[in-house]
């Protein structure tokens, strides 16, 4: 081996040490989720900082799934997201590639609305939006929830989608039409397959930011059988004081759909799946 | 069968004319090279006799068939990508034979044919390999199998070697002249590389400017370049081109007369151009001109003279074999006058006289 590649200890020890410390700072807030809900209530405040418990139940998960209406939240939020997901990625899809294989009338003036729309914060929109939903009369379904989602994703995820297919380069649709194939073939056969990193990218960016959103489902859904799951998580503060362990049991289980999700996508999400295309 | 016929074709984006009134008529199984310098509209000519680019104007014919508005998939032309534009996610045996799966051929047939096609470019054993696991030249030899097995009408070629090193660009090029004797078919080829271009073509054409400077077989644009651009453009080293004064009789190049009887009336001419392979080396005070070695290489087969010219400036000589030459030496040089080229003040050539009688 030659020496460059020959890494001193020392070296090795300060990478890894830098690793860990990027890695316990990253992981602690969850390690303190996973804690607290794990904890009985009664050494919550007793054991206060204590990195340790010294006693560990599952009743927190118990009570949440069995005795409140977590389910229905969690059920509601997975409709949402996995709705605001589907119709985002297909429509950025369609409109990312047009951006990017097309000249059109307007191309830049379109593009320069959608940077704009993500330029204002979102709360001064609040107000028109409840106005429009209300008027319309779906306030209070998850549906208005999915539409707003969609519309705010949109832009950002046109843009992802758009950058992945500039990284598809044009010569393999050309080659594939001049073997015989329409565009749309070419799309199938040749595009669509290599964008399954970017599908996946935006289906996960989207599926995780329409997840945790709170301020539009706070202000559009009122009845508590539409609820989504972080506004359901707020009935656990408002009660009698904060049930610490059940808010963390809840926040844990929240989890698990989000990293589903990203372990069914991660194979996707390789990179260099164009490798081998041209020389380079 | 595919005659390929160019009438008066244009190209332009806007306002930039890119390709003006293009006129060519390729034969049946000919093998066109395009040839010029960067910018000029090769490319851009194969990708508008492909399909991929819409032609502005003029008419383009297969076997007298107006073709300007079919679809690249229906005019039945396969195309080699300088980029090879392999499919990263199937496999080489796929890749292959993909326009008989858009086509819907049974797999029976496919694979029997993609297994020959494999066979002739030395690929059977790599049908299973993704495009990732393949070295350059094996990339390229997928490339072309992908063409041949579609048994076109035509084959297009843009810069098809130029990702590959030296020895590979020989071996390649060996190969798609093969190709070209086996299959017959018409092809048309865009090089930067003169060597591929005068050994491939059965005719050049020069693109410069988006015009086409001259068309002609590798040696009449060697032995009689149509103007200046063609005769410094083609041939390596380059041609010298020196200032000289016409007259009726002859030039006058640095003081000294020279006839030159195969082209008649010089009275228009403004500079000669003359291949360094064409230049003698003399004695001294024998030669019609008077030189000083720059710099010499000796290459074994060919010795390479970069040397100053009283009167005239610098010159490069080529001597066929080794010649004890060094640089400081004094040498006398004597234009090989039936080997001059003489060209008019808007770089046209002046025509030899057995051309014009011809
Ligand atoms: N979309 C476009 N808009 C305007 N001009 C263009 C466009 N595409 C190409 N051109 C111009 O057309 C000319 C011809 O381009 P082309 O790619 O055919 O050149 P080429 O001869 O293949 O050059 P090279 O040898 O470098 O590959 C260039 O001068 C280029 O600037
Ligand atoms: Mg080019």
């Amino acid at each position: 081996m030659p020496a460059a590649l020959r890494r001193s200890p020392a070296a090795t020890v300060a990478k890894y040490a830098a690793l860990l410390c990027y890695l316990v700072f990253a992981l602690f807030p969850l390690y303190w989720l996973i804690k607290i809900a794990v904890t009985p209530d009664a050494l919550v405040f007793t054991e206060g900082t204590q990195v340790i418990p010294s006693a560990v139940t599952l009743d927190n998960f118990r009570t949440v799934l069995l005795q409140t209406d977590f389910l229905s939240y969690f059920g509601n939020s997975l409709y949402v997201s996995l709705g605001t997901a589907a119709v985002t990625t297909l429509v950025a899809a369609a409109a990312g590639y047009a951006f990017s294989r097309f000249d059109f009338a307007g191309k830049k003036l379109l593009i320069a609305v959608m940077l704009i729309t993500q330029m204002f914060p979102l709360l001064m929109i609040i107000a028109p939006i409840y106005k429009i939903i209300s008027q319309v009369g779906m306030l209070n379904s998850l549906t208005s929830l999915i539409v707003v989602y969609t519309a705010f994703n949109i832009p950002f995820a046109t843009f992802l989608m758009q950058s992945f297919f500039d990284g598809i380069p044009k010569d393999l649709e050309e080659a594939a039409m001049m073997d015989g194939s329409t565009r749309f073939q070419a799309l199938y056969k040749v595009v669509f397959p290599l964008t399954l990193p970017g599908l996946g990218a935006t289906l996960g960016f989207v599926f995780t930011a329409a997840w945790s959103e709170l301020l539009f489902a706070l202000m559009l859904i009122s009845k508590n059988d539409a609820m989504t799951f972080p506004v359901g998580l707020l009935t656990f503060v408002s009660k009698f004081s904060v049930d610490w362990g059940q808010m963390m049991a809840a926040g844990v289980l929240a989890l698990v759909p989000s990293c589903l999700f990203f372990i069914f996508i991660q194979r996707y999400l390789v990179q260099g799946l164009t490798s081998g295309a041209v020389k380079g | 069968m595919a005659r390929i016929q160019l009438n008066d074709v244009k190209k332009s984006y806007g306002d930039v004319n890119v390709l003006r009134d293009i006129n060519l008529d390729i034969q049946d199984g000919e093998f066109i090279v395009l040839v010029g310098p960067s910018g000029c509209g090769k490319s851009t000519l194969l990708r508008m006799i492909a399909g991929l680019e819409p032609i502005s104007g003029g008419d383009f014919m297969i076997d007298g068939e107006r073709m300007n508005d079919v679809r690249p998939r229906d005019r039945d032309i396969a195309m080699v990508f300088q980029s090879y534009a392999l499919y990263p996610h199937m496999d080489v045996a796929r890749n292959m034979g993909f326009s008989m799966e858009i086509r819907g051929d049974a797999a029976e047939e496919r694979k029997s044919k993609v297994a020959a096609a494999a066979e002739t470019l030395g690929l059977s054993k790599l049908t299973n390999r993704l495009p990732k696991a393949l070295s350059g030249g094996q990339r390229q030899r997928v490339a072309m199998g992908r063409a041949i097995i579609r048994d076109p009408r035509a084959f297009l070629f843009d810069e098809p070697l130029s990702n590959l090193d030296a020895a590979l660009r020989v071996e390649m090029r060996l190969e798609i002249a093969r190709l070209h004797q086996k299959l017959g078919a018409t092809m048309i080829y865009v090089t930067h590389d003169q060597v591929e271009a005068l050994t491939l073509a059965d005719r050049i054409v020069v693109l410069e400017g988006g015009d086409i400077q001259q068309v002609g077989s590798p040696l009449e644009l060697y032995e009689r370049p149509a103007n200046k651009f063609v005769a410094q453009f083609i041939g390596s080293p380059t041609m010298n081109v020196v200032p000289v004064e016409g007259g009726a009789g002859g030039i006058t190049l640095a003081g000294s007369k020279l006839t030159l009887p195969h082209l008649g009336d010089t009275s228009a001419a403004v500079e000669l151009g003359i291949r360094p392979e064409h230049i003698d080396v003399v004695a001294p005070d024998q030669g019609m001109l008077k030189a000083v070695a720059d710099v010499v290489e000796h290459l074994g087969s060919d010795t390479n003279i970069y040397a100053r010219v009283e009167g005239i400036g610098p010159m490069m000589v080529r001597v066929h074999g080794n010649i004890p030459a060094r640089s400081g030496d004094l040498l006398g040089l004597n234009i090989q006058p039936l080997n001059a080229h003489i060209f008019a003040a808007d770089g046209t050539a002046l025509r030899r006289a057995d051309a014009i009688a011809a």
